[in-house]
């Protein structure tokens, strides 16, 4: 037998360049059980955009917007809600669904016993939760353009700039997941993502909280990611901007490399 | 057919070894399968028998040791082998969220396989797995036969030339099992290469063209099912009961009969050319068993007699 080079091996048991396959699964799945699920999915920031928004918007009044400007309550939180609900589907579709696919119904197992690697998997399922957040932010965004929420041109780019957030959580998301082994250790993952959505300046500015407390937070991913989306809701920009998308480049390529060694550990060892 | 036409083996493993840490799960499995033959694993729960399966599949790299499946190494190749492949494990994974015809387009779609040609595939197999009146219900209303019968049929989408068989019938009814050996035959008879692993002799025996006796990672002995009970038994095999207090204390007076005695906790075996003839001595040295069975010697008997342990625990 002909031995290739080492990369060219690693590369050719990983991947069979099948994604797709994966991705038409997934959405024939979808449409037999899951759908009550997403419905359930995109409600969920348009309930928090109107209790908050509009009823704490009314003893609130106008804050300060990313620019100085005036801006109302709502219009301050809701592009702080399409990060968060970006960041809840993304985390959803990559750690509890994956667990459940991976531990329970032996979905991998079998897919990785035909043709498939399991970089066709990890592809595939990323690129669902990616559909799926991108559905959602379509969603959202019409509601905040018809709530005239979004003043800016720029809003439309709020869309592929959730699905970037999304990705980012969804790789690093399902690499975490790679290393659970019971239901217990899944909840590990609520107990990072509760505070961090309700601190990560989703209702409020940062400059509340002591320098300490800023640090922290703007080292977490979905600081970040709040304040990328709220920038772009009103088209003011700033060096900061290029920070917040390099944050999550990073974090996809961490996550990416991250999935492919554990789904290999796991799957091909 | 590359393999089949030049009569080289479908699969070649020498020294095959697999390690976690420092146990051995497989530990230096030498042997061959040629093409259109049915392959049997016979050894007991932990022999290292699904972790062989999983190297050939290409899902678990070896530690060390050769191994080509069609003449490709599975380590390197995993999805190309994979192709060539029919995989039905050990415990059902069917698609639970998917319906029972979709299950087998879907998973023709990881082998990258046209529509065109995977939905009239998919009837023929749902036909041959007689399931076809089931084609649009859910999976999880299927019994455990037709759960296995689905696996079976979704391992054939791809028209493998080769067949990999986890225990295929453990957990089956005896009914569900012979529908399932008869499915396995006709695959057999139309030139499918089957390799399965099994803890049920009876299995073996039905099955398979050549068998290696596993135990501990390790091959005991390989020939014909035949081949084994006549290397490694008598012709006939005398089974004595006498109460679990008094099976030991048998064992004594009865010694001298037939060939080899094997004390079991729960039973006495005598192997003998002759049973009838062993029990009747045993009658005339005046020693009454509870029950008394006269029998062919089995594969249970030739694993017995290399390990010295029987097969089922």
């Amino acid at each position: 037998m002909r031995r290739q080079p080492a990369t060219a091996r690693v590369f050719r048991a990983l991947y069979s360049g099948n994604a797709r396959a994966v991705i038409g699964r997934g959405l024939l799945a979808t449409r037999s059980s899951n759908w009550m699920v997403m419905v359930s999915g995109f409600f969920e920031p348009v309930l928090y955009l109107l209790s908050m928004g509009l009823g704490l918007g009314a003893l609130v009044g106008a804050v300060e917007g990313p620019a100085g400007q005036e801006i109302s309550y709502a219009a301050y939180i809701a592009p702080a809600l399409l990060a968060v609900s970006a960041m809840n589907g993304a985390v959803y579709d990559s750690t509890w669904n994956v667990f459940f696919k991976m531990t329970f119904a032996k979905l991998y197992e079998s897919m990785l016993s035909t043709s498939l690697g399991p970089l066709d998997v990890a592809i595939g399922e990323i690129f669902l939760a990616l559909l799926r957040g991108a559905l959602y932010a379509t969603g959202f965004t019409a509601v905040m353009m018809a709530m005239g929420l979004a003043t800016s041109p720029w809003a439309l780019l709020l869309i592929p700039a959730a699905v970037l957030i999304a990705f980012g959580f969804a790789s690093l998301g399902m690499g975490i997941t790679s290393f659970m082994k019971t239901f217990q250790q899944m909840d590990w993952i609520n107990f990072v993502m509760l505070p961090m959505f309700l601190f990560s300046a989703t209702f409020y500015p940062l400059d509340v909280y002591p320098q300490v407390v800023q640090w922290i937070i703007q080292a977490l991913p979905l600081w970040h990611g709040v304040e990328l989306l709220r920038q772009l809701s009103v088209g003011v920009f700033s060096p900061a901007t290029a920070v917040h998308i390099l944050y999550y480049l990073v974090m996809i390529l961490v996550g990416m490399v991250l999935t492919t060694r554990r789904l290999r550990q796991l799957f091909l060892s | 057919m590359r393999a089949a036409a030049n009569g080289q083996p479908v699969i070649s493993a020498q020294d095959l070894r697999k390690c976690y840490g420092d146990f051995a799960a497989v530990d230096g499995l030498s042997f061959e399968v040629q093409a259109g033959e049915s392959f049997g694993l016979l050894g007991p729960n932990g022999a290292g028998k699904s972790t062989t399966m999983r190297m050939i599949g290409g899902v678990s790299q070896r530690t060390s040791g050769t191994l080509a499946v069609m003449g490709l190494d599975p380590d390197d190749h995993g999805p190309e082998v994979r192709a060539h492949l029919g995989v039905v494990p050990q415990q059902d994974n069917l698609d639970e969220e998917l319906k029972v015809r979709d299950n087998l387009v879907v998973y023709g779609r990881y082998f990258g396989l046209p529509l065109s040609y995977l939905r009239p595939k998919a009837d023929e197999l749902l036909e041959f797995a007689q399931l076809s009146d089931k084609a649009n219900a859910k999976v999880d209303s299927l019994s455990g036969g037709m759960k296995r019968r689905l696996t079976i049929a979704r391992a054939l989408i791809n028209e493998p030339r080769m067949l990999l068989l986890d225990e295929p019938t453990t957990g089956l009814d005896p009914q569900a099992r012979h529908i399932l050996w008869d499915r396995l035959f006709r695959l057999k008879e139309s030139g499918v290469t089957l390799i399965l692993t099994t803890h049920h002799m009876d299995e073996a025996e039905q099955l398979c063209d050549r068998l290696i006796v596993v135990d501990k990672g390790r091959i005991m002995a390989e020939g014909s099912p035949a081949e084994l009970i006549r290397r490694y038994s008598t012709r006939e095999v005398l089974e004595l009961r006498f109460g679990s207090q008094r099976n030991t204390t048998a064992v004594d007076e009865l010694r001298g009969i037939g060939d080899r005695i094997e004390a079991l906790p729960d039973r006495v075996l005598i192997y003998a050319r002759d049973g009838e003839a062993a029990l009747e001595e045993a009658t005339l040295r005046g020693l009454h068993p509870v029950t008394s069975l006269v029998r062919r010697s089995s594969l249970e008997d030739v694993f017995l007699r290399l390990t010295g342990r029987s097969l089922v625990d």
